[in-house]
């Protein structure tokens, strides 16, 4: 058994120190962190799980506000969401969803619709990633208890 | 949800809570250090609360600057959260809100007999010098730059006073915790963080609130 929590461990390290190194993860992660502890194991996870779900609620703001059929484009109402997000991002430590929110509301101040459209894109695309890789590395946490391990500290320096 | 404040289990349906703006529920253990935090996000708001809570505060979260001046008693409605003593001992506020800003929450809180020498620390992801200048002339305590992190020292400083005044306006004496090293990244080096635990200094009104004597520049840049 401790040569499997070994490998899981080693395994879990490596992804986690991987996320960071491919910049989806910041040091604000590391932050929320240390605010988990053995009374709120799950603190992370609770967190990101409310971060995604913001995703898809502010996400589909812009799509609305952004759609050309229902009339002008409301580039100050797009901004506002965007700014929302932005600041989620940003407390999470959801590095790419973040810098993509800044491109984003240069675009929408200089009402590049274009440039809206692609960033709405692209900041769909991102936090779905982060999502995926997220729940593999919470997989991962999930299989070094059940095998009676703890999950290491990751050193990300 | 456990009632000490202290590090505790914060289940889904107490995050949804904190997320639809309730409030937390009374009784408040008068030696607890009780902190109001605003912000119109959610998921900031969780964290906050997270971080607030690990330092052994005990916690309300709202949504809104109406939300908080209701929970103050400074709205206009007359119905204010029934406490026998409503104490806050700190109120932290996103300065960016629909609605009521942050720097509008902070005037009225400034206005009020109540709690204007309660101390205000705004917080905002725009590094605006402008802006942080305006909110500490307004009386705010500081200015923090988001993400928030944890730094318990710099929390400890806003609360490290021997004499603090209740919201009913009685003088009452807090056993503080020892003073803790200023470390390199403080940013609030003109607060007199050498007072002694033993010390017991009745500090007036106005001295209270210590402002930095510079402009300070926020410590954490996004």
């Amino acid at each position: 058994m401790d040569a499997l929590i070994s490998q899981l461990q080693r395994q879990f390290r490596d992804y986690t120190i991987s996320l960071y190194q491919q910049g989806f993860l910041d040091d604000q992660f590391t932050e929320l962190k240390k605010l988990q502890d053995d009374g709120s194991p799950d603190f992370v996870a609770e967190v990101l799980t409310l971060f995604f779900e913001d995703c898809v609620k502010l996400i589909s703001n812009m799509a609305r506000a952004l759609d050309k059929t229902t009339g002008t484009v409301d580039f100050s109402q797009v901004g506002a969401s965007v700014h929302q997000l932005k600041g989620s991002s940003s407390s999470v430590g959801a590095k790419r969803v973040k810098a993509l929110c800044v491109s984003f509301k240069e675009y929408c101040e200089a009402k590049n619709y274009e440039g809206c459209v692609r960033c709405l894109q692209q900041v769909d695309i991102e936090y779905k990633a982060l999502k995926t890789k997220l729940q593999d590395m919470f997989n991962l946490e999930k299989q070094i208890i059940q095998a009676g391990g703890r999950v290491p500290q990751v050193d990300i320096n | 949800m456990a009632k000490d404040g202290g590090v505790s289990c914060l289940r889904r349906s107490e995050m949804i809570g904190i997320g639809i703006g309730e409030l937390e529920s009374p009784p408040l253990d008068s030696d607890q250090v009780h902190v109001l935090a605003v912000d119109d996000s959610l998921v900031d708001r969780i964290v906050i609360e997270r971080l607030l809570r690990i330092t052994s505060c005990k916690v309300t979260a709202v949504d809104s600057g109406w939300r908080a001046l209701e929970f103050l008693g400074l709205d206009d409605k007359k119905a204010a959260v029934e406490f026998d003593r409503l104490k806050v001992d700190l109120i932290i506020t996103d300065y960016c809100m629909p609605g009521m800003t942050g720097y509008e929450l902070l005037k009225k809180i400034k206005e009020s007999t109540s709690f204007k020498e309660v101390p205000v620390v705004i917080m905002s992801s725009e590094n605006v010098i402008t802006r942080i200048d305006r909110c500490l002339e307004e009386g705010a305590e500081d200015f923090l730059l988001k993400p928030v992190k944890l730094d318990v020292k710099r929390l400890r400083n806003y609360l490290t006073k021997d004499v603090k005044v209740a919201a009913d306006g009685n003088k009452r004496k807090l056993t503080t915790p020892p003073p803790p090293p200023l470390s390199s990244t403080s940013s609030m080096e003109s607060l007199d963080s050498t007072v002694e635990s033993s010390l017991s200094l009745v500090v007036d009104d106005d001295s209270l609130i210590m402002l930095p004597e510079s402009s300070t520049s926020p410590v954490d840049s996004p």
